[in-house]
């Protein structure tokens, strides 16, 4: 396995445990993402994928355990990270454009009684060319299609020009052209420095897109390629057999 | 024909109603559209009821009602914010408990003012004919303050607008966000009760941000239609009450909603009409 060193990280999760409503959904979740990598968050459904980001987002208290953000903490950490949430968490009929729509994840750094600056509308129109969506910039958000509006929530956390990049579930729901955009563009993020984790249900996507992929049920139960990890002989030694054979199959491994 | 327009004009109060239609047509376009596209509308209707214990005891004590109105709607939207912070309880639960509550509070209060039979039907279906020189400075100061804080805080309440999560990770301050939208739409209400009346307030609130969201795609257009949506429909309804002598408040509200079955019929892109247009070329191309 070729682990990055842990200085050069941007993102540096250790022994984090988290609770909610007083159960334990996480614990001893070690992960790391260095600049340039691609990282994959793989589990079944309820296996803490999207607890684990919020918490990265510091929307959710850690019980144990450090999260290091370009060696800050979340709350440091506040504002500065992209992230992607899943498409049905945004009012898309909502009565603006998708230039307004990108501009709205700058709202933090523009900063109260202020309009957006010369820098604000070059990220925007950065982030807009990035995921190829300058001729729609005008075009109400409502009219977009599925995949349309996944770009313009990628362009979103783009505009804050992030060192990571955390997404939930970008590939849920999307056409085969649609996939290969987005998996083009974050070849190109990580090739420029940024660091990507990525949850996703869906292995064979992710294995042709991760360089890494932890797999995650309230820890973390394998960490290597995606060639590694196409071995039942893991699974079955993280979940046993009756429990794994029923993960394989749910993942995508074994049809 | 132009003495139907200008007559009216020749009375000072019904200047000063012209003016406070005016005013609270506009104001409650730009803070309805807000609330319309939260689907807030329900937090409006609890307001409305809510003012009313504050306006029964500003009106014991003969002090302003408009002062009254303002403090007690506050604190019945503070107290449901609060309230509803427990996940236990579904927010439009609590504001089930709390207006009613309100309301009650208010009936009781208004009972022992002696001859309140009339000052509670002008509160429930409003008195624009009333209306003192110091309402209309206090309506337009209100309402100048008003537009100022939603200009000043428009893109954060489209940021929230859109994404509450996403916004709350940033480090927006959901809670006071919310806590200042709540405070405009109960400042908002409590100004145009005196042109509506308290059950009729929240049509004003709402049916021209209605129409305005049939009308148009862009936020921005809508801030401008809303309000003006607003302004025709308080003058059109005071008109015809002066013409035909019926209930000023009740016929702007049908004005209002006159304007918005026309354009749920004919609106270019949303409406009935365009919608079966549509549909029909649709069917016609693939022969």
């Amino acid at each position: 396995m070729n682990r990055p060193a842990p200085d050069a990280a941007v993102l540096q999760v250790t022994g984090v445990a988290v609770e909610l409503a007083g159960r334990q959904v996480l614990h001893d979740v070690d992960v790391q993402v260095a600049a340039k990598e691609h990282v994959g968050l793989i589990g079944p459904n309820g296996a803490g994928k999207t607890t684990l980001l919020r918490s990265l987002l510091g929307l959710l208290p850690i019980t144990s355990g450090v999260i290091a953000i370009d060696g800050r903490t979340p709350q440091e950490a506040r504002g500065s990270i992209g992230y992607v949430p899943q498409r049905h968490e945004f009012v898309w009929d909502y009565p603006v454009d998708v230039r307004t729509a990108v501009m709205t994840g700058r709202t933090h750094r523009i900063g109260w009684l202020r309009r957006p600056s010369a820098d604000d509308r070059a990220a925007v129109d950065e982030a807009l060319e990035r995921v190829d969506l300058v001729d729609l910039h005008r075009r109400p958000i409502g009219e977009l299609s599925g995949g349309q509006r996944q770009r313009v929530l990628v362009a979103r956390a783009l505009a804050l020009r992030p060192s990571l990049l955390l997404l939930d579930e970008p590939f849920t729901g999307l056409d085969v052209p649609t996939q290969e955009i987005l998996t083009r563009l974050f070849r190109t993020l990580t090739s420029e420095g940024t660091a990507i984790l990525m949850t996703t249900h869906d292995l064979p996507a992710a294995a042709d897109t991760c360089s890494r992929l932890c797999l995650l049920n309230e820890t973390v139960v394998a960490d290597g390629t995606p060639e590694e990890l196409r071995d039942p002989a893991i699974w079955l030694r993280a979940f046993g057999v009756a429990r794994s054979e029923q993960l394989l199959h749910t993942l995508g491994v074994t049809r | 024909m132009i003495e139907f327009f200008i007559e009216p004009w020749q009375h000072v109060f019904m200047q000063r109603a012209f003016l406070v239609v005016l005013m609270s047509g506009v104001i409650c376009g730009v803070i309805g559209s807000h609330v319309a596209l939260r689907g807030m509308a329900f937090i409006g209707d609890a307001v409305a009821h809510a003012v009313f214990p504050g306006i029964a005891i500003a009106f014991v004590l003969q002090t302003s009602l408009v002062v009254g109105g303002i403090v007690a709607g506050l604190i019945t939207a503070f107290s449901i914010a609060v309230v509803s912070q427990n996940r236990r309880l579904k927010e439009d639960t609590v504001i089930g408990v709390f207006f009613a509550g309100a309301f009650g509070l208010g009936i009781v209060v208004m009972s022992t003012a002696p001859g309140y039979g009339g000052s509670l039907e002008s509160f429930l279906f409003g008195s624009v004919l009333g209306i003192g020189n110091r309402d209309v400075v206090t309506v337009a100061v209100a309402g100048a303050v008003l537009l100022l804080v939603s200009a000043a805080l428009h893109k954060e309440f489209v940021t929230v607008g859109l994404d509450r999560e996403t916004a709350r990770s940033v480090g927006l301050p959901i809670f006071w966000l919310d806590m200042a939208l709540y405070a405009m739409v109960t400042i908002a209400i409590v100004i145009s009760i005196q042109a509506v009346g308290n059950i009729l307030v929240l049509a004003l609130l709402i049916t021209p941000a209605a129409c305005a969201r049939l009308l148009t795609d862009r936020i921005g257009a809508m801030m401008l239609i809303a309000p003006l949506i607003g302004a025709f429909s308080g003058l059109t309804g005071l008109y015809l009450s002066y013409a035909f002598n019926l209930a000023a408040g009740g016929l702007i509200v049908l004005t209002a909603t006159t304007v918005f079955i026309a354009c749920w019929v004919f609106a270019p892109r949303h409406g009935l009409l365009s919608h079966r247009r549509s549909s029909a070329a649709a069917a016609v191309v693939p022969a």
